[in-house]
């Protein structure tokens, strides 16, 4: 299997001298099966660069998992330039909104609207098929295995397990793991605490011995005081998701959008210091790496 | 009751709006980006309206989740505040339920019944050692016990009229009285809603037993049995039907004490009772 990150941004494209070596395009992860089968996690600006290097490739196959549908992680959908393209296949899949009852269709068709994009949805070349997911229901595409869970976000958001060949990858989309939200000396404080703690189980159980863990940490502890209920992971939370599932690999995402190359390294040597026996490898993700499992 | 008028009343219970007060609070607390947590989700879990609309999103088998979702708190974990926040904010744009209804059944009365059955549910439970998500599930069969009075209130107001004059006048089970006007009672209907729901089994079986507990082994309908008697002889409301019925030997057996003795050993349950008000009066 086969990794290779186009948008490690959180929240809206930053593009510019501060973000050239990791990137300023909003959320989108192209894996490769054994086989060539693509699949694509998010699709965020980051998405446009990868269709440019599938132009070559036409026609395409591509399954898109769609973990939430907040912007900048759809925002790249309508200028994924295969959809235009007669012969592609793509499908694209996600939940049901529990607020909205919509399915993942909306995603696209909400942007391919008169006011908001010059061409319309009926005008589509490719063959676009959506599916709506369920967590703990696996979907099968060539030799792959993907299988969502609900992780706490602001907007229903599927963290998704690929097993393919052997080899694993969980990625998170956007996740704050939740925290209890009584004082100790609530009376509710034990009762909630204990639903946290067994959800916590479930999600490590989800990402167990993963080769790869790729996890939203936009805030460092510092930061994240001010922004509980935000919907976000931080490094710390990262590192503790990977050493509860065992993970052999542990890659940092959706970098919080004001944060320059030179203070992520900074960040991320003092990861390297204060966490020097994990039993697993810390990266940030980086645009455009090819990274083998 | 025929099918049809069955997959009518679920069309209709869709569009029921929820408690005026719980409406009015979840719109100020969702309009202010600092309002605490455990505040909204307290105003939640204190609607049963509120609370059924969000375990029936939450439980849909769109969703397919392996375990049923029995509590907002743990539907709070599942998937987030902002979502059951917004789900809640749906039900309030519906309007408020209103105070006057057609069959004059007493809506203020029915939630501190429905509230103070809920408390003591979940007192009980913790009396006799269940988990922590048992005793939180009691809360929950508590507050949604006799859901279907107020659909029936809503929907059916002139036959449930009926039926809880003549459970008053002649002093008969409103559950009976309602079978004689409406063709099903309201532990019935209520069933019938919360399969279509999808709620947990325990949940469905305490609906639809709660007056009729030789059916089978469930405890959590053993605590709402008993709640739902000492709410009454509290005089915490009774949900307009105005029997009391002594414990049977099984809930002696299973709680230790027949109904005085077990509200002499609760002691003063007053504190339950303005609690419970607090959520009620706007």
């Amino acid at each position: 299997m086969k990794i290779k990150f186009w948008g490690v941004r959180g929240s809206i494209p930053t593009p510019g001298p501060n973000t050239v070596k990791y990137g300023g395009n909003t959320t989108c992860i192209e894996i490769r099966t054994n086989d060539n089968d693509l699949i694509i996690l998010d699709a965020g600006t980051g998405i446009h660069a990868l269709a440019q290097t599938l132009l070559k490739e036409m026609p395409i196959q591509a399954h898109i998992f769609i973990t939430h549908t907040h912007w900048d992680h759809i925002q790249g959908l309508p200028f994924f330039i295969p959809i235009f393209i007669p012969n592609n296949q793509i499908k694209i899949y996600g939940g049901i909104d529990p607020v909205t009852n919509e399915t993942i269709n909306r995603a696209l068709s909400v942007q391919l609207q008169y006011s908001f994009f010059p061409i319309r949805e009926a005008q589509l070349n490719a063959r676009i098929e959506y599916a709506t997911v369920k967590p703990g229901e696996p979907v099968k595409v060539g030799s792959a295995t993907i299988t969502p869970i609900v992780l706490s976000h602001p907007v229903l958001n599927f963290g998704y397990r690929i097993d393919c060949d052997g080899q694993s990858v969980f990625f998170t989309g956007d996740y704050e793991p939740q925290l209890n939200i009584y004082d100790p000396e609530d009376d509710e404080y034990t009762e909630f605490q204990s639903f946290v703690d067994a959800k916590w189980d479930e999600v490590v159980l989800a990402m167990k011995d993963v080769d790869a863990l790729i996890v939203d940490s936009s805030y460092t502890n510092e930061e994240y005081a001010s922004k509980q209920g935000w919907g976000h992971g931080t490094y710390d939370s990262g590192i503790k998701l990977a050493t509860a599932a065992k993970a052999k690999k542990l890659f940092f995402t959706h970098h919080e959008p004001t944060r320059s190359d030179a203070s992520l390294e900074a960040i991320y040597q003092n990861l390297l210091q204060n966490n020097p026996a994990t039993g697993f490898e810390l990266l940030l993700a980086q645009e455009g790496v090819d990274i083998s499992l | 009751m025929p099918n049809s008028k069955n997959e009518k009343l679920i069309v209709l219970v869709e569009k029921m709006p929820a408690f005026p007060k719980s409406v009015q609070q979840i719109v100020q607390l969702t309009s202010d980006i600092n309002a605490s947590a455990k505040d909204i989700v307290r105003v939640i879990e204190c609607d049963p309206i509120m609370t059924v609309k969000i375990l029936k999103a939450i439980n849909s088998s769109f969703y397919g989740l392996p375990q049923k979702i029995t509590s907002v708190q743990r539907a709070v974990v599942h998937i987030g505040l902002n979502t059951i926040k917004n789900i809640a904010l749906g039900v309030a744009a519906m309007g408020m339920l209103s105070a006057n209804n057609k069959a004059n059944f007493n809506t203020s009365n029915f939630l501190l019944h429905s509230l103070t059955t809920a408390a003591i549910s979940k007192l009980l439970a913790e009396r006799i050692g269940l988990s922590s998500t048992e005793c939180s599930d009691c809360f929950v069969a508590g507050l949604l016990h006799d859901f279907g009075k107020v659909v029936f209130a809503e929907f059916m107001p002139d036959e449930f009229k009926l039926a809880l004059e003549k459970s008053q006048e002649q002093q008969l089970p409103l559950h009976q009285t309602e079978l004689e006007f409406i063709g099903i009672n309201h532990s019935q209907a209520g069933k019938i809603l919360a399969e279509k729901w999808e709620l947990s089994d325990p949940l469905i079986d305490a609906i639809a037993h709660h007056h009729d507990i030789d059916h089978n082994q469930n405890v959590l309908r053993d605590c709402v049995f008993a709640a739902n008697q000492i709410s009454k002889h509290m005089q915490f409301g009774n949900g307009g039907n105005p029997l009391i019925e002594a414990f049977p030997e099984s809930i002696v057996i299973r709680f230790g004490a027949n109904l005085s003795a077990m509200c002499d050993d609760l002691g003063d349950l007053e504190s339950i009772k303005i609690e419970a008000q607090s959520f009620i009066n706007v």
